[in-house]
């Protein structure tokens, strides 16, 4: 079982919300001893689906929470966004696939950077990606 | 009959900016370290004299009058001189608040025989000097916001260094996060120094670059272009053990790219590129 241990929502709607949201990542992720590598994945996938986010799904909102389960803590991050949603996931999740003229990395490679990476979306009504990162993980 | 507030206030003209002298000054956020009390009532004076001018009995049901043009103009000036001098916002927007009281008590001591003036009259100054307040705040925010974004494009220039490491080599440390606009300041600095010192190699060295993402590759990618079609060889170095980690998890491909672990072995590269040998000083022989 997961328990919440801290929660934090945060509204993205520009650019210039990425760098404070990706630093608050950092404190969090700091605060419960996360290694300096870990941090660095969180944060890079974070930024990936932050930038998805406000790229395609006109902004949104981040919810970061602090969890436990067992000893291990860990962070996750929810990603919602009420724009156009993906059709085909499974293509979207593909290496090199975009609709943007970018390389087509961001959501493949945030699932590999994280411990564990769901992606619900409706078509019309929006996405919501969710990633885990467990301190020792 | 039925009285008409304007006048009843511009009679009181003296009365109310002595009350509102003294509110000012008893108000505990006055501060005299930013502006004498003289200036203050230079100040406050201009401001209500202008005020009491553009009132009538018609206008001050419309706050949008063109009548009160002068008194916003006079009032956004003291908004945006105190954004910049440092004033806080609480201390910006007292200056109209107190103002607001000093009317209302003068109203309220003159028409204290007919509540029902009274009520009306204190209505509508509450109407027009919350306009004014809530002008005064859009102007204080407006001056800061210019104030941040200058300090932005200073900030974004002088973060964007070249600095020629050797004759032929020119280096760019980078900090902070690299965004599109970022980019475009940094390739052009970068280029541009490649043009006039005519050097053949630039070390782009990105050990302030917190964290590395498709975004901030692709734009890396893209400079390392640039410089290759001006004819130089473009080395990335400062790659962190932690970034090197994530940008290979993150799929990024790279390897057409030099890239070092430290600006030392960039350069000591870039040497060899340069058939150049850097050599200890030979001890004097004949000593030993
Ligand atoms: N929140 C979203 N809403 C709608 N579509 C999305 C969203 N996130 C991703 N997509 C779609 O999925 C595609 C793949 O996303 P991914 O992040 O993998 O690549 P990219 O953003 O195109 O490129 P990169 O992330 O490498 O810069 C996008 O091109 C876009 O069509
Ligand atoms: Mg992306």
């Amino acid at each position: 079982m997961k328990l919440v241990l801290n929660k934090d929502k945060m509204q993205i709607i520009r650019e210039q919300d990425v760098v404070p949201f990706r630093n608050r990542v950092k404190e969090y992720a700091t605060k419960i001893g996360m290694g300096i590598v870990n941090q660095t994945k969180l944060i890079t996938a974070a930024s990936e689906l932050v930038r998805n986010m406000l790229k395609y799904g006109g902004g949104g909102e981040a919810l970061i929470e602090v969890i436990s389960q067992g000893r291990d803590n860990g962070i996750r991050l929810t990603f919602t966004d009420k724009g156009p949603g993906i059709t085909d996931i499974p293509l979207a999740m593909k290496d090199g696939y975009t609709t943007g003229k970018s390389l087509g990395v961001g959501l493949p490679g945030a699932r590999r950077l994280v411990n564990e990476f769901d992606i619900k979306s409706t078509p019309g009504s929006g996405t919501t990606v969710c990633i885990i990162k467990w301190k020792n993980g | 009959m039925k009285t008409d507030i304007s006048k009843l206030l511009q009679k009181n003209h003296k009365q109310i900016l002595e009350d509102w002298m003294t509110n000012q000054l008893a108000d505990a956020s006055l501060r005299e370290d930013l502006m004498s009390n003289e200036e203050l009532g230079e100040q406050s004076q201009e401001l209500l004299s202008a005020l009491l001018k553009s009132i009538n009995d018609k206008n001050l049901n419309d706050v949008q009058s063109e009548e009160f043009e002068n008194v916003y103009e006079i009032l956004s000036g003291i908004s945006m001189s105190r954004a910049r001098q440092g004033y806080t916002p609480r201390e910006t927007g007292m200056f109209v608040l107190s103002l607001k009281q000093a009317i209302i008590g003068t109203l309220t001591k003159m028409l204290k025989n007919d509540p029902q003036a009274l009520v009306d009259a204190s209505f509508k100054m509450n109407n027009l000097l919350d306009s004014l307040s809530i002008m005064t705040f859009e102007t204080f925010i407006k001056s800061r916001e210019e104030v941040i974004l200058r300090q932005t494009d200073e900030i974004s220039e002088i973060s964007t260094p070249v600095i020629r490491v050797w004759d032929g080599i020119v280096a760019l440390p980078i900090i902070g996060t690299l965004d599109s606009s970022r980019t475009q300041v940094v390739m052009e600095a970068l280029l541009q120094e490649i043009v006039e010192s005519g050097s053949t190699i630039a070390i782009l060295d990105i050990s302030g670059v917190p964290a590395v993402d498709s975004l901030v590759a692709q734009h890396l990618i893209k400079t390392v272009a640039a410089t290759r079609l001006m004819g130089a060889e473009c080395i990335i170095s400062g790659i962190r053990p932690e970034i090197a980690q994530t940008v290979v998890h993150l799929g990024i491909d790279l390897s057409n790219i030099v890239t070092k672990a430290s600006l030392a072995s960039a350069l000591r590269h870039a040497f060899g590129i340069l058939q150049l040998e850097v050599q200890k000083k030979q001890k004097d022989k004949t000593v030993r």
